[in-house]
């Protein structure tokens, strides 16, 4: 079992002032899996991410990645422990092209400093012409090879999206957590994107999902969270979760007796 | 075909630069020697754009660096060090003597002389490492709050030069270090042998110095462009402006924002580290009055009026902001006589005025600087238009 777990979050705990985000989440994803993570606005989804992601301090709580512990302090360090992120509304290096902006990505995996830019010596030189040739393969492989040189901020919302994924795919995660991928998204992208996502799974890379669009989470996961008020109020298969009494009761509201 | 022309544009540039300084101190050598003093401010723009430009950290005391620079070609290549020595043999025996024995006799009578190949790296190098420390607290600080911090970090090391002249004579305090060496390649004075009037002999040719300060000062330039490019265009020059894009994302990418953003300003630091050092051995004279906010402001009037995060169009740029107002001075009387006989406003009150309306109109027709980055799609299609508007 817990050979199969890639992460394990248990006891984690956020607290924005007299606001208590997260109490006590626990969460496992599993090696190869696409684990949702949803709950009605305001749940904390985004927070438990953010947490997971390094960009917030927790207050408590033990986080491992493929059994080693890893401390969620700099967002830095998180990337180069392995778990790659997007953002719920995208945040792309604008007057970058698109290709600069997954080279970025290979940023955490290479090495070359100030001398090897100046000097351009061999080692530099071969391994700038694997950040490109990784970044084009990884455009590529989202599907818009043919706008890697176009300014980021000019590309259109898909594809933005699609950028975006390619610039964490570049940072080689071993989990891959995207928030809201889907929002503002038309049936067919949501169809590309579902296709992408399951493409991304099969390169071995575990996904965590947070999304709105309850019908695209119950084809697309493996297993799904529910959070209310900071608290896990259910995991499972999806099938279970969308029966789950109080699974239903957060999102319907519970009839009065 | 294309590499052919741009090739043979290369080389009609590079004649033209070396030929300038031939043909323009037939004018007189006020010429050459504003244009010296432009790749001066060419060197310092081009640091300041690593820090502003690539890495977006809006910083206005960067005249501090090139102050740096200047006051160690000071300390290092001029008598000054005996007159520490001295001074400090007055105020404190025991350490003046200690300073005596551990420096020398002659070093402390004649101060230290070090040649311009030990200064120039030991500039960058001290540049730099107080451009890290200065940026150091600064890391967490942002935009219009970055830049009060870095204002006064920049009057802070121009108060301290105007100011370490008591108890013990470092600086001279608002009088300045003067006599400082004249830059010396293999025994030969940049600015002439005494009593040459200013005039290099080399072999059976002769320089006036200003143009021989040019070639240096090109070369230089030449060098800080190149590193540029290189930086731009690397692992490195991609994080920086990744930072300046998005702090945040930047972070979720990988990217230690802390060195990354260290290094830029070490960087940035260094190359007005050398500048200021040239500035020094030029001038023969530095003084704390050369180093105040409104020359960090001009600094930065240069980047971003040529072109911020671009280098040519910062080098267009500080050329000309450095040249303007000098080509102002030397126009605007004979201007005024020539249109009505006399001179009806001062030239230095009309200079001002023209300099600041010039700033002004470039900034209104060409918000993004006169030479930004090009990229391709900067000119979308009609369909496309709408787009990137809702976007």
């Amino acid at each position: 079992m817990s050979r199969d777990t890639l992460l394990r979050v248990t006891g984690v705990g956020k607290r924005f002032g007299g606001l208590q985000a997260l109490t006590d989440v626990n969460l496992a994803i599993t090696r190869g899996h696409i684990h949702g993570l949803i709950g009605p606005n305001g749940a904390g989804k985004t927070t438990c991410f953010n947490v997971i992601t390094g960009l917030y301090q927790p207050d408590s709580g033990h986080f491992e990645l493929a059994g080693k512990p890893y401390s969620p302090t700099a967002p830095h360090a998180v990337a180069s422990a392995g778990i790659a992120r997007t953002f719920q509304n995208i945040r792309l290096f604008g007057d970058m092209s698109a290709l600069e902006n997954v080279m970025v990505g290979r940023h955490v995996r290479t090495h070359q400093g100030v001398l090897g830019a100046i000097f351009r010596h061999p080692a530099a030189r071969s391994e700038e012409a694997q950040i490109v040739a990784h970044a084009e393969a990884l455009l590529e492989f989202v599907g818009i090879a043919h706008l890697a040189q176009r300014t980021a901020r000019h590309l259109s919302y898909g594809d933005q999206r699609r950028v975006e994924i390619a610039r964490a795919l570049a940072t080689e995660p071993l989990l891959l957590a995207l928030d809201e991928p889907a929002a503002g998204m038309n049936a067919t992208e949501k169809s590309e994107l579902r296709d992408l996502l399951t493409r991304i799974r099969d390169r071995g890379i575990s996904l965590l999902l947070i999304e709105h669009d309850v019908k695209l989470m119950m084809g697309l996961c493996d297993r799904i969270t529910v959070l209310d008020y900071g608290k896990v109020i259910a995991e499972g298969a999806p099938v279970e979760v969308q029966q789950n009494p109080a699974v239903i009761a957060a999102y319907l509201g519970v009839e009065a007796a | 075909m294309n590499t052919r022309y741009s090739l043979l544009r290369i080389v009609l540039f590079s004649l033209l630069l070396l030929v300038f300084p031939v043909v323009a101190s037939h004018f007189g050598n006020s010429w050459v020697r504003i244009i010296d003093i432009a790749l001066l401010y060419i060197m310092l723009a081009l640091g300041l754009n690593i820090v502003v430009g690539f890495a977006g950290l809006l910083d206005l005391g960067y005249i501090a660096f090139f102050a740096i620079g200047a006051y160690l070609a000071g300390l290092l290549a001029s008598p000054q060090f005996a007159v520490i020595v001295e001074s400090l043999q007055m105020e404190y025996p025991a350490a003046g003597d200690w300073l005596l024995q551990l420096a020398g006799e002659t070093v402390a009578a004649q101060g230290i002389h070090w040649s311009v190949w030990v200064i120039i790296p030991l500039a960058a190098l001290i540049a730099g490492i107080f451009g890290a420390l200065l940026g150091a607290p600064t890391l967490k600080l942002r935009g219009d709050y970055l830049a009060i911090v870095t204002l006064g970090f920049g009057e802070i090391i121009r108060i301290f030069m105007n100011n370490l002249n008591g108890p013990v004579n470092i600086t001279n305090g608002p009088q300045g270090i003067n006599l400082i060496d004249p830059v010396r390649i293999g025994g030969l004075s940049l600015s002439g042998e005494a009593g040459s009037g200013g005039v290099v002999h080399l072999g059976a040719w002769s320089v006036p110095s200003v143009n021989a300060y040019y070639y240096l000062f090109l070369l230089l330039c030449i060098l800080i462009v190149f590193i540029s490019q290189r930086l731009q265009h690397s692992r490195l020059g991609r994080a920086w402006i990744a930072i300046r894009e998005d702090e945040i994302a930047a972070k979720a990418m990988g990217i230690h924002v802390r060195n990354v953003k260290l290094l830029a300003f070490a960087m940035g630091a260094a190359f007005g580290g050398v500048a200021g050092a040239m500035f020094g051995a030029f001038q023969g004279f530095i003084s704390p009055e050369s180093f105040t906010l409104t020359e960090s402001i001009a600094v930065l009037a240069m980047v971003v009026l040529g072109g911020i995060g671009h280098v040519p169009g910062v080098i267009l740029g500080a050329v000309l902001l450095a040249a303007l107002p000098e080509i102002l001075r030397h126009t605007v009387e004979p201007v005024q006589t020539a249109l009505f006989g006399h001179i009806w406003i001062e030239a230095e009150v009309l200079r001002q005025l023209l300099y600041g309306l010039a700033l002004v109109l470039i900034m209104l027709a060409r918000p993004a600087g006169l030479w930004p980055s090009p990229r391709q799609e900067d000119r979308p299609l009609p369909a496309s238009d709408t787009q990137a508007g809702g976007a």
